[in-house]
């Protein structure tokens, strides 16, 4: 085999696998992608029931009620507009009222979204960077998280002796 | 002063590093000796004062020290010595600083054991080090000095983030750093061969045990975050395709390949500029994880960096290091001889086959990190991918690779023999085929993936297992003989055998666990039995209990099995009140390579309390492949050729001067 042989044999050898790699990124692209939505965005975009997207906001205070079975309605909020979201099982250890959360599922038929994970704040200085941004956009942006995140700036020193 | 100090020597190595990445090189281009020796002393000067500079951030966490922002910052007084030294690179400044020390610690070795290397090499190569030495040292002075100051000194910390403080922690960042960084000697020795023009054989010996050494780290850095994040994030979950995950996965990806590839120029010399290439990426991907991972650019449960400015220097230093070297790599890499020829049927042509499909595995794992951040940039548009996506990209790759693995071992160099490979192979296939009909018969002709994939990965192991009993001749000389000759064989074979039976052992474990996988949610009261697996487990009652700087309700638990107590579990959850946060502590029992799995959830105004109990077959399995690979990689460190700074072939002394 020439040179000239053997290297046309590899460079065919990794387009194949390039084409097939390629049309798989495509296809899983296609099929596993999921959208991020406020619910200003859900009301305003008419999202189809059985979609899957993420929908991220405030956890509006007062609104979680536990049902049996662990089973937990509650509402997502982004200042104007809420969204009812029910789930079943044990919400993450940061999950509070008034908190930012990022719920993932889809819509039923009756407007409720349907979530099969709830992920939380990571710490209290964290909150999800969609929900952030989201909430940013809207003007909604709440204080205690701009504070978190400069936490230096400020005349902070004295916090830790108070506590 | 302990503040000042570690600052001060931080400066003193930024120097020192300024002069390693200049003189040795103009040493090198006036042939100088004198000053290409340079690069030795600043090298380890260097590490001295990184290392004292690092030695004083250790003491003031220890010291609790709450006058630096840094101590107060991720610290308390309460916090046990253990968390209070691993809490130096539990953040942003303190990770960082461990980088340097890593790189210089590295930057050290060369210097120590590169005495045999051509002085040229040396100098060109710890010169390049210098280079991202001081880009990190000036991003850490300037950005994210952890020395700095408070001007009213507090009375008491803030403590560490609670799911940071844990032994596996103490592990991984360090673990991952070593492999991180130590791929800066590939590249660093890569860009050398590209500045001298020059590269051969002789240069992939002295390159391989330190790719091997980094790969050694990187693989056990990335079991162990998994481990990590299995037992401590309460989910069960030990892989999430997050971000800062698949941005370790890359450059181990990439470095595996780098790995395969550097065998094949050092036995043949062949794949010159394509083991150039990947040295260059491997570390590219590298600076690329830690970018990800230190600026904050994308959403991820690794939270504790999130500031522009940093992000915007780091992407610096990336797009600096990263197009500097492929534009080098594009103008001197046709001055690299091509080498050996070789059938595609062969050795070589199974290594790169090997390469191909790695280097493709790790561009779609970098398409699904990175294209969400692209179309947020470009369009507005914020999209996730998530796991859906790389099993389905990921995965498929990864099958013709499993089923080349057994076969590329048994080919000949230059030009192999597929037939009789395969024929070797015989006995590993049938058993891999009988032991698919014989689960999917059990499974009852349930989902035949996962019977496939374990007769994948049992083809794999056999696979290897035959390659060594092939070496020494097992079955068809004596026992004696054939052991003998076993114990002969170079360690770099058994090595490879171990990595490759690594590679099997980890699939059974993943799929094991993704498809016989229980889960129990449910809530209990004092006295209730949940059953799982097999398993009866009655929550006994619940207690609370004071910690050192945390307040914990535990649950105590009966495991029977058949009637018969097996044992307690005590899953709890801890709440820190510093940080008012909480954290979920699981409890895991080993049953062989089996765990069951409790952690808490709420609890109810009843008394009951949520609790979701897995039973998660041969999940152990999952880190024992990696450990294997680990130890794989060891074997063959410890192989009297590759060992660093191991005697130079009396030609390469003449084939690598500097070219002109």
């Amino acid at each position: 085999m020439t040179r000239k042989q053997r290297r046309l044999t590899m460079i065919g050898g990794a387009l194949v696998v390039l084409g097939i790699a390629v049309a798989l990124v495509l296809n899983a692209l296609r099929d596993s992608i999921v959208f991020f939505s406020t619910p200003q965005m859900v009301a305003e975009k008419h999202i189809p029931a059985g979609r899957r997207f993420r929908l991220g906001g405030l956890v509006e205070p007062g609104s979680l009620k536990r049902g049996d079975q662990m089973a937990v309605t509650f509402k997502i909020a982004d200042g104007s507009n809420a969204l009812e979201v029910t789930y079943k099982g044990i919400l993450p250890d940061l999950f509070r009222e008034g908190q930012g959360v990022v719920a993932e599922g889809a819509l039923d038929s009756n407007g409720v979204f349907k979530a099969d994970t709830v992920l939380a704040k990571h710490d209290e200085t964290y909150m999800p960077k969609d929900v952030a941004d989201a909430l940013k956009k809207q003007g909604h942006w709440k204080d205690d998280y701009e504070k978190a995140g400069k936490k230096l700036d400020s005349a902070k020193p004295m916090q830790g002796a108070s506590r | 002063m302990i503040a000042e100090a570690g600052h001060y020597a931080l400066v003193l190595a930024l120097a020192l590093a300024l002069i390693q990445s200049t003189v040795p090189m103009i040493g090198a281009r006036l042939r100088d000796p004198v000053l290409m020796n340079v690069a030795r002393s600043t090298a380890l000067a260097q590490l001295l004062f990184v290392g004292l500079s690092f030695g004083a951030l250790v003491l003031l966490h220890v010291l609790s020290d709450f006058s630096v922002a840094n101590v107060y910052e991720n610290s308390h007084s309460l916090k046990p010595l253990i968390y209070k030294i691993t809490g130096v690179w539990g953040n942003h400044e303190g990770s960082m600083l461990l980088w340097v020390s890593i790189l210089a610690l590295f930057g050290g070795l060369v210097a120590v054991f590169g005495s045999n290397l051509p002085l040229s090499l040396r100098a060109n190569a710890l010169g390049v080090q210098g280079w991202v030495s001081t880009a990190f040292y000036l991003f850490i002075l300037l950005t994210s000095n952890p020395f700095l100051r408070l001007v009213n000194p507090p009375l008491e910390g803030r403590d560490l983030n609670p799911v940071l403080q844990d032994p596996g922690l103490a592990v991984h960042p360090p673990m991952l750093y070593l492999g991180y960084v130590g791929f800066s000697i590939s590249f660093s020795f890569a860009i050398a061969a590209l500045i001298e023009g020059r590269i051969d054989a002789a240069w992939a010996r002295w390159v391989r045990p330190w790719t091997l050494m980094a790969w050694m780290f990187l693989t056990l850095g990335i079991a162990m975050g998994s481990y990590w994040a299995y037992y401590e994030l309460g989910w069960g979950g030990w892989w999430f395709w997050d971000p800062v995950e698949n941005a370790s996965l890359m450059p181990w990806l990439a470095g595996t390949a780098l790995l395969h590839s550097a065998v094949v120029m050092e036995k043949r010399n062949a794949l010159k500029v394509w083991t150039v290439l990947l040295a260059i990426l491997t570390f590219s991907l590298s600076l690329l994880g830690t970018f990800l991972v230190r600026s904050g650019v994308l959403t991820s449960v690794h939270a504790f960096a999130t500031d522009p400015t940093r992000g915007v220097f780091i992407l610096l230093i990336l797009c600096v290091f990263i197009g500097g070297s492929l534009s080098l790599y594009a103008w001197r890499a046709s001055s690299l001889k091509q080498g050996g020829l070789f059938a595609p049927i062969s050795r070589e042509g199974a290594l790169v086959l090997n390469n191909l499909l790695l280097t493709t595995a790790c561009a779609t794992v970098f398409i699904g990190t990175l294209y969400p951040l692209g179309l947020e940039v470009l369009t507005g548009e914020r999209i996730s991918v998530g796991a859906p996506f790389f099993n389905l990209t990921f995965a498929p790759l990864f099958v013709p690779l499993l089923l080349a693995l057994p076969f590329g071992p048994l080919l000949a160099w230059k030009r192999g023999d597929l037939v009789g490979a395969a024929q070797r192979l015989y006995a590993a296939g049938i058993v891999a085929l009988v032991s698919i009909a014989v689960l999917w018969a059990w499974v009852r002709g349930g989902s035949a993936f996962a019977p496939l994939a374990i007769g994948l990965a049992l083809f794999v192991i056999l696979g290897a297992l035959t390659d060594i009993a092939e070496r020494s001749m097992l079955f068809r000389m004596p026992l004696a003989i054939a052991l003998r000759r076993a114990r002969g064989l170079p360690r770099a074979s058994w090595g490879t055998m171990f990595a490759h039976v690594g590679v099997g052992v980890a699939l059974i474990g993943i799929v094991c666990e993704t498809t016989w996988n229980t889960e129990l949610i449910s809530t209990l009261k004092p006295g209730d039995v949940a059953k799982v697996a097999g398993y009866e487990l009655k929550l006994d009652n619940i207690s609370q209990r004071q910690g050192p700087n945390f307040g914990e309700m535990l649950a105590h638990f009966t495991v029977s099995e058949d009637g018969k107590v097996i044992g307690v579990m005590t899953p709890s959850k801890r709440s820190f009140s510093t940080r008012g946060m909480s954290t979920t502590e699981a409890a895991l029992m080993s049953r062989g390579v089996s765990q069951l799995y409790i952690s808490l959830g709420d609890t109810a105004a009843s008394g009951a309390i949520a609790v979701r109990i897995y039973h998660k077959p041969m999940v152990l399995l999952i880190w024992f492949g990696p450990l294997l690979m680990a130890f794989g990689g060891l074997l063959s460190l410890s192989d009297r050729r590759l060992r660093i700074g191991a005697p130079k072939p009396a030609k390469a002394s003449r084939s690598l001067q500097p070219a002109e």
